[in-house]
């Protein structure tokens, strides 16, 4: 059932996500992209990680999204553009060197997971019935994760700098 | 002082210097949003970040003083004499970019202090890279960097050429970013683990690497070698650093660079020491970076230009001392990053003073008879350049020395041979720069009348100056501390210089 249910959103991502680089109508795109993003959530709740599953349907595929259609619309790209790909032979081209990619990656597929990431059944469940579905995310991230999680609040703040810096009126 | 990050307040210790260069930086930002339309706003900015990396500098020594280290436990954060001697680089590169931005920033009407804010941020993601013990860490530092460094590439906003340097840094930044992560999700993949001190535990007990380990070093390495500006990496190095505003491409040349070998070298010792498969790639990408660069620096007239290939074939060198490996490798980069920051610094410095306003493509030949006009900043370029070169009596020679003498020692005498081959033809396009000052004449009287650099640039040219002449004949010293930094990666932290 749960392997059922995997192949089906994975395949959907896969699929939405190829369909979101191959559009030439970048709102065609960006919508193909909610798509994509939605079939992550799902697959996230497989994962038992309803939390971050909710977040990345609100953040992700809400506000983001948003963001993203805002700034098509405003820059007045509706319109499609010229496609990437030139030609039947640049094609031809892309299609040889993607099925090497996927020649050269199938080993990964077989090759063993370590055994620290390899939890055992119902442990992910256990602590959540623990600590709660918001707990078993924000422990880690604030105690192990805690560096890293105060270097990406410099991070942003750094890219607002940034961003007003670029976009200011007059410098 | 052993300090265990398990312990907030041994934590906020071991992240001193980069809490006071935060601090200082929000600090900075406040004032900036006050004050922020005169020339003197700027300058008065310029002075605050000088301030705030004195002060991180001396936070640097306090720590290393007192011998302050994470040994022994699992953390996020390494503090190691690696660590400090690499900060005081990072450090002193952007102390010497601020002194060569004022003439520059007030010249070309760039009065936005915020410049000031994003150098001290991008410095901090710099030292975070240095410091990273985990490959999260790494890649937000390497975020944090360069984010800010987008952001001054492109800093001078009405100049076309300014804008393009700066989306192409940033598309295919984040595209080399992507690589990392993957890469960096991959490793976790094959070992279960981010943190560097239990992936290289965890792969040395490992009987063969797994394919998906493999497939994560080398996504690792295309990240990194895209920011280090690596041969088959570097496309965006000659057009980025000359459409940078000057001062910025000084600070690209030398910090970034030098943070993103930093970060290579404590990942590939500390966690990839057991796979030896990347010692081949980096072999090739040492060879043909070195090659690569020095000969696409031939054909080039503009100095800036000129500067970014020398800048991709210095990498090459570096290179060499990361295949060589080892405590003699490790503290052979340390010393010849020292020389390469130096030296890079104050050639840039002299273009900023030959540089006009809006005009940016200052050739070789416009730099005829700049030494019977202006004889020290002549003389000043001459000795980059020679240090460039690796000429005797300059650190670029001490430099360049120490890192054969690694590679040579490591049986990689190949590899030593193409580094002095190429260092000799780089003499063909370092030396007509000197042969222009000293032995054409002056185009048309007076070229050079409008040459300035205000007293802040000339200190910075004079520190640079006695720098490459200091280490050049007594290098001793930053030998000493090299040495005891490149044992405290190999050795996991067990011995460190007697300050």
């Amino acid at each position: 059932m749960t392997l059922t249910v995997f192949w089906i959103f994975g395949v959907i991502a896969m699929g939405s996500g190829l369909l979101c680089i191959t559009r030439k109508n970048p709102i065609a795109s960006a919508l193909w992209l909610v798509v994509t993003l939605f079939a992550l959530a799902a697959l996230f709740v497989l994962l038992d990680a309803q939390f971050i599953a909710v977040l990345q349907v609100l953040v992700y595929a809400g506000a983001i999204m948003v963001l993203f259609l805002f700034v098509i619309m405003l820059l007045n790209l509706g319109r499609p553009g010229p496609t990437d790909i030139k030609g039947p032979l640049g094609l031809l081209g892309a299609t040889v060197l993607a099925g090497a990619l996927l020649l050269l990656l199938r080993p990964l597929g077989q090759a063993p997971l370590p055994a620290e990431i390899q939890l055992p059944p119902g442990t992910v469940a256990a602590l959540q019935q623990q600590r709660g579905m918001v707990g078993a995310v924000a422990t880690p991230l604030f105690d192990t994760y805690l560096v890293p999680f105060e270097i990406a609040s410099v991070l942003l703040l750094t890219a607002i700098v940034g961003a007003v810096v670029l976009a200011k009126r007059k410098l | 002082m052993n300090l265990n990050p398990a312990i907030p307040r041994d934590l906020l210790l071991s992240l001193l210097p980069e809490l006071v260069l935060t601090g200082w930086a929000l600090v900075l930002l406040l004032f900036v949003a006050w004050r922020h339309r005169t020339v003197w706003d700027l300058r008065i900015a310029g002075w605050l970040t000088l301030l705030a990396l004195v002060s991180t500098a001396v936070a640097i020594w306090w720590l290393w003083w007192n011998r302050a280290g994470v040994r022994g436990v699992v953390s996020m954060i390494a503090a190691d004499d690696f660590r400090w001697v690499a900060d005081w680089v990072f450090v002193g590169a952007a102390a010497l970019t601020v002194l060569i931005s004022f003439t520059y920033l007030e010249r070309e009407r760039l009065l936005a202090p915020e410049y000031h804010v994003l150098l001290l941020l991008g410095t901090l993601g710099m030292m975070l890279m240095a410091a990273g013990a985990d490959l999260i860490v790494i890649f937000l530092a390497l975020e944090l960097m360069s984010v800010a460094v987008y952001v001054l590439a492109g800093f001078d906003r009405r100049r076309a050429r300014s804008a393009e340097a700066a989306l192409k840094y940033f598309l295919l930044g984040a595209f080399a970013s992507g690589f990392l992560l993957y890469g960096i999700a991959l490793v976790y993949g094959a070992t279960g683990t981010t943190n560097l001190v239990l992936i290289g535990a965890r792969l040395s007990i490992a009987m063969r690497a797994s394919a998906m380990l493999l497939a994560g070093l080398a996504l690792l390495i295309v990240g990194f070698g895209f920011k280090i500006a690596a041969v088959p990496f570097h496309m965006w190095a000659p057009d980025v650093y000359d459409g940078a505003p000057t001062p910025v491409t000084a600070f690209m040349a030398t910090g970034v660079k030098a943070a993103a070998f930093a970060a290579l070298f404590r990942v590939m010792y500390q966690a990839f020491a057991a796979v030896p498969a990347w010692h081949d790639i980096m072999w090739w990408l040492a060879v043909i970076t070195m090659i690569g660069g020095n000969l696409f620096a031939l054909g080039q007239r503009s100095l800036k230009r000129m500067l970014a290939y020398s800048s991709v074939a210095h990498a090459g060198y570096l290179l060499v001392a990361v295949t060589a490996g080892g405590v003699a490798g490790t503290s052979a980069f340390l010393v010849y990053i020292v020389a390469y920051t130096l030296m890079s610094l104050g050639a840039f410095a002299v273009l900023i003073a030959k540089g006009r306003a809006g005009e940016s493509d200052v050739t070789i030949d416009d730099l005829s008879g700049l030494a019977a006009r202006r004889p020290w900043l002549a003389f000043a370029l001459a000795v980059c350049m020679l240090s460039l070169l690796g000429f005797p009596g300059t650190a670029g020679f001490i430099g360049k020395w120490y890192i054969l003498i690694a590679a040579t020692s490591a049986g990689q005498n190949t590899l030593a041979a193409i580094l002095v081959l190429t260092s000799v033809v780089s003499a063909g396009y370092y030396l007509p720069v000197i042969m222009a000052m000293y032995m054409k004449p002056e185009p048309i009287e007076a070229a050079h009348v409008d040459v300035c650099l205000d007293r802040w640039g000339r200190a910075a040219v004079a520190a640079v100056v006695v720098g490459l002449l200091l280490f050049g004949v007594w290098p001793n010293r930053l030998f000493d501390l090299a040495r005891a930094a490149g044992d405290s990666v190999h050795a996991g932290g067990t011995t460190t210089a007697a300050p």
